[in-house]
């Protein structure tokens, strides 16, 4: 048998093994599996290669990727990494476990996930959050699920229509085969309008109604009057958060919302084609039992010792089957890990300098941008990291020149809208640079 | 192990800082009405750099993983991760990349997905893949999603039932469930496998699908596979694969011969991406060429964990299709090798040659007798913690009582295997002699067994509620 390093059988392991079994050969112990099910012939795959050969394969393919400095946003932010964060990651202690079971053994796993809800609480203002759910788009779904089963009877829900696309997208994904309905509020001035919710409110049929703090526009959203309405109507109040912002922009509990939920991403994790990202709820105390996935939570031991394990399992899959709150069972552990080491780093003063550096970023941006008679303001409302502007240019023409001069950006937000984003991570210099590429092709 | 207590916020300090951003912007929020901030910060812990990573460092080493010792977690699949896909999938050319890049910004990213896709296609037989579920239950509700797709696309709205076995995967039911379908129940006859005669009547025009996971839970292959999916497509409906367990049947069984339309795999568990303590994973949903159209389900934000499909590309690249074909049948050797040397010791309620995991019911010698306690599949357990390996599942599949589900993984050695032998007989002897002790146990990790019932009356969920 050829040797192969993942698998540390010798011939004689094999042999020994199979006489143990009482088997004559590898393949006998499928003899239980009909033979025409056998796949007899070898697949239709290459041979293995060697570490180096894979190594290189990458390295060659992954050059046609040129690097882009990122000047969009949409619910994916090109925040600073520290050094750290990555380095304590793949520490494998944390990185090959599994789901922390076993207690005793896996301390390490379960007091960051207590951490990361604590600092996710903290963020929030809100009671309890979860281990992580996969990304912000299920947490919106999952959010829905929860208002849905509290407001029993209820099958209609409202989003706003300045949630970001792919939250829109998910969420109504998942409505549909739950036989939910779905009804959209209509943005004013680029903001989601209170007096549209308090008429769609008025036939008191909605279980809720998701808002995004900072909405697809980049606009930070004023959400007064918004729990009072809903609660008035019976129905809970969701906000769709970046939590990165939070360190600055009125919590969901200053709100009066009653579950929080968004993407993690912007909390250190690299941008990464999109995953692995990190779908953070939090909601208030009286929601608990509806909250979905894993929840760790303190106790003591034998000996009297602060541990930590899961708990409130009965809400689970593997406890309730198809009565439990969720499927969710792998959520995404290591992501959470990773939010709680970059927000033990950043701290309160930290995460605030991200946000004010990115905003000034971002200012420079948009009137260097204005400044090019291409674009104009598209709407009168503050924003933080991302806007929108108006333009008559074509924005795939706009895209292309972007990325000849070593950009991605300029996001198609329809009716003649275009979204950019600029983090702490960008220069003047390649403000500058992008400003020049544009107005070297596009003004005559 | 040692027993390390902190807390992040508890050695947090006023005034330390552990970040050093550019100073290419000023700090400062110019134009946000005060309305709209929020009134004190974040109470978030504030550490130095070297705190920060000693805190993190300490709790790493409260922590068992398969990089610590063997893991036979059944249904976990816990082989080895190895650390070229973890080289790889972190590159910078990878950690830039928007997720709405296109092809023309981004083409290794496409090709990754398109390479890897072929490659699945050709290891399980299915026409093609989506990536978006993260994780496997993610990926049962994205090809329910599917299922109940494709059976609206043909006007057949009644179809709402999905039949499920009694020894499936909890998530199986629970993804159903979501996808506002109903769930139905088959029984596993006395030898552990669907009972064919109990789905016959259960089979109608209502019925969406079956889910099924092959081999099943206990680690047997359920041979009448070719009937069952015979009998659910006569009705009209459609066969799900649970691909859970797809280990055994790398290279050698391929879930679309065996009749299966729409199937998920966990690259976290059969393309060696490691788990992260739960997380991320990956579980991409293959269909039948019919399906196809209907593959385009919207279940999450963007391309689903990318980085984890990078590692399951590496891992398949590197291992070939030699190596595949091998490692399905080694793990199957490993599991097998364990059930004949620990039969004599623990029950084995079906003795069939198993795949790559296989199922005890508790001990055959408790210890116990007339007012003494015996050992349970718990405290088993529990033991083997004190002997530095992790636990098999327990109390699952729900068939049996004291259910207690290896599966070793074909990257552990037979010096591996022949230790934890050792080990379990060590445990039976321990159990026969004196339960009490069993009971006790784990003895030697840095905590012991916790007061589960107190967690769960009285929550404390996050460091603010403990202050109190």
């Amino acid at each position: 048998m050829a040797s192969f390093p993942y698998f540390p059988h010798t011939e004689g392991d094999i042999s020994a093994m199979l006489e143990r079994t009482g088997v004559k050969a590898l393949d006998d112990l499928y003899s239980d599996v009909p033979s025409k099910f056998l796949h007899k012939e070898p697949l239709n795959l290459p041979e293995a290669m060697s570490e180096q050969q894979v190594r290189d394969f990458f390295e060659k393919l992954l050059a046609k990727d040129a690097p882009l400095a990122v000047f969009a946003g949409q619910g994916a932010y090109d925040h600073y990494t520290p050094a750290v964060v990555p380095y304590i990651c793949s520490r494998s202690e944390f990185l090959t476990a599994y789901t922390p079971y076993q207690c005793e053994i896996s301390q390490g796993t379960l007091r960051y996930i207590f951490e990361f809800q604590s600092m996710i609480c903290a963020l929030t203002g809100l009671d309890v959050s979860n281990a992580s759910v996969y990304d912000g788009p299920t947490a919106a779904a999952e959010a829905v699920r929860m208002a849905i089963a509290s407001t029993k009877g209820r099958q209609l829900v409202l989003l706003s229509d300045a949630l970001l696309p792919h939250v829109k997208r998910v969420v109504a994904t998942y409505a549909k085969f739950a036989h939910l309905g779905i009804d959209f509020l209509p943005c004013e001035g680029g903001q989601t309008s209170l007096e549209a919710l308090k008429a769609k409110l008025e036939s008191g049929l909605y279980a809720c109604a998701i808002v995004p703090s900072v909405n697809r526009f980049g606009i930070v959203e004023d959400h007064s009057g918004f729990a009072e309405a809903l609660h008035g109507a019976g129905a809970l109040l969701v906000e769709y958060c970046d939590p990165s912002t939070l360190a600055v922009v009125k919590s969901p509990a200053e709100w009066g919302a009653d579950i929080a939920v968004g993407d993690g991403q912007s909390l250190g994790i690299p941008l990464n084609f999109g995953g692995p990202y990190v779908g953070f709820m939090a909601c208030t105390k009286p929601l608990m039992r509806k909250l979905p996935g894993r929840i760790v939570g303190q106790t003591t031991d034998d000996s009297g010792r602060r541990v930590f394990v899961l708990t409130l399992q009965a809400r689970e899959q593997h406890i309730r089957r198809e009565k439990a709150t969720s499927n969710i069972c792998s959520n995404e552990s290591l992501m959470a890990l990773w939010v709680s080491v970059y927000l033990s780093l950043m701290g309160p003063e930290g995460l605030k300098e991200v946000n004010e550096k990115s905003h000034a970023a971002a200012l420079y941006l948009r009137s260097r941008l204005l400044s090019t008679g291409l674009f104009e303001p598209a709407f009168d409302a503050p924003f933080i990291k991302e806007f929108v502007l108006r333009t008559g240019l074509d924005t795939k023409a706009l895209r292309a020149c972007l990325q000849d001069a070593g950009f991605f950006g300029a996001i198609d937000e329809g009716e003649g809208l275009v979204s950019f984003c600029a983090t702490e991570k960008r220069t003047h210099a390649e403000i500058d640079a992008l400003v020049a590429a544009i107005e070297k092709t596009f003004k005559v | 192990m040692k027993f390390y207590d902190s807390l992040s916020i508890e050695l947090s300090r006023p005034g330390r800082k552990g970040y050093s951003l550019s100073g290419e912007w000023s700090s400062h929020m110019a134009d946000i009405p005060a309305s709209l901030c929020r009134e004190s910060a974040p109470a978030l812990p504030e550490l130095s750099e070297v705190d920060v990573v000693r805190h993190y460092t300490n709790l790493s080493q409260m922590n068992f993983g398969v990089d610590t010792g063997f893991y036979p977690l059944g249904s976990c699949t816990m082989k080895y991760n190895p650390k070229i896909n973890e080289e790889i999938a972190s590159s910078s050319a990878i950690a830039r990349l928007h997720p709405l890049q296109g092809p023309d910004t981004a083409p290794a990213a496409y090709e990754i997905l398109d390479l890897t896709d072929k490659a699945l296609q050709e290891i399980t037989g299915m026409a093609g893949f989506t990536f978006k579920p993260c994780a496997g239950a993610h990926g049962e509700l994205t090809g329910l999603m599917i299922m109940r797709t494709y059976h609206l696309s043909r006007g057949e709205e009644a179809r709402t039932k999905v039949i499920v076995p009694d020894s499936a995967h909890g998530t199986n039911p629970a993804s159903a469930a979501v996808c506002g379908l109903e769930v139905v129940v088959v029984k596993s006859g006395e030898d552990g496998l669907v009972d064919v005669e109990s789905l016959r009547p259960l089979l109608g025009p209502d019925v969406a699908g079956m889910m099924m996971t092959n081999p099943n839970t206990l680690g047997l292959f359920e041979k009448n596979i070719e009937q069952i999916a015979a009998l659910v497509h006569e009705c009209g409906g459609l066969m799900y694969y649970d691909g859970a367990n797809m280990n055994p049947l790398l290279g050698a069984v391929r879930p679309g011969d065996m009749g299966f339309d729409i199937m998920h795999l966990n690259l976290h568990k059969t393309f060696s991406t490691p788990h992260g303590g739960g997380g991320p994973g990956s579980g991409p949903v293959g269909v039948a060429a019919p399906l196809l159209p209907c593959l385009g389900v919207d279940s999450s934000g963007f391309h689903g964990n990318f980085t984890v499909i990078v590692k399951a590309l590496s891992y398949i690249m590197m291992l070939g299709k030699e190596n595949l074909a091998l490692a399905g049948r080694l793990s199957t050797l490993n599991a097998n090798y364990i059930k004949e040397e620990l039969r004599d010791c623990y029950r084995l309620p079906i003795d069939s040659v198993c795949k790559h995991e296989f199922v005890f019911d508790g001990l055959i010698n408790d210890g116990g007798s007339e007012g003494v306690h015996g050992a349970t599949t718990l405290d088993v357990a529990k033991r083997l913690l004190d002997y530095g390996y992790h636990a098999p599942t327990i109390y699952f599949p729900l068939l049996f009582h004291q259910s207690l589900m290896i599966e070793p993984t074909e990257t552990e050695s037979k010096d591996t295997l022949d230790a934890f032998i050792a080990v379990m007989k060590k445990i039976a002897a321990e159990a026969a002699e004196d339960p009490a002790m069993l009971q006790g146990a784990p003895h030697n990790t840095p905590v012991s067994r916790p007061d589960e019932t107190a967690a769960a009356r009285n929550p404390i969920l996050k460091w603010q509620d403990a202050v109190q």
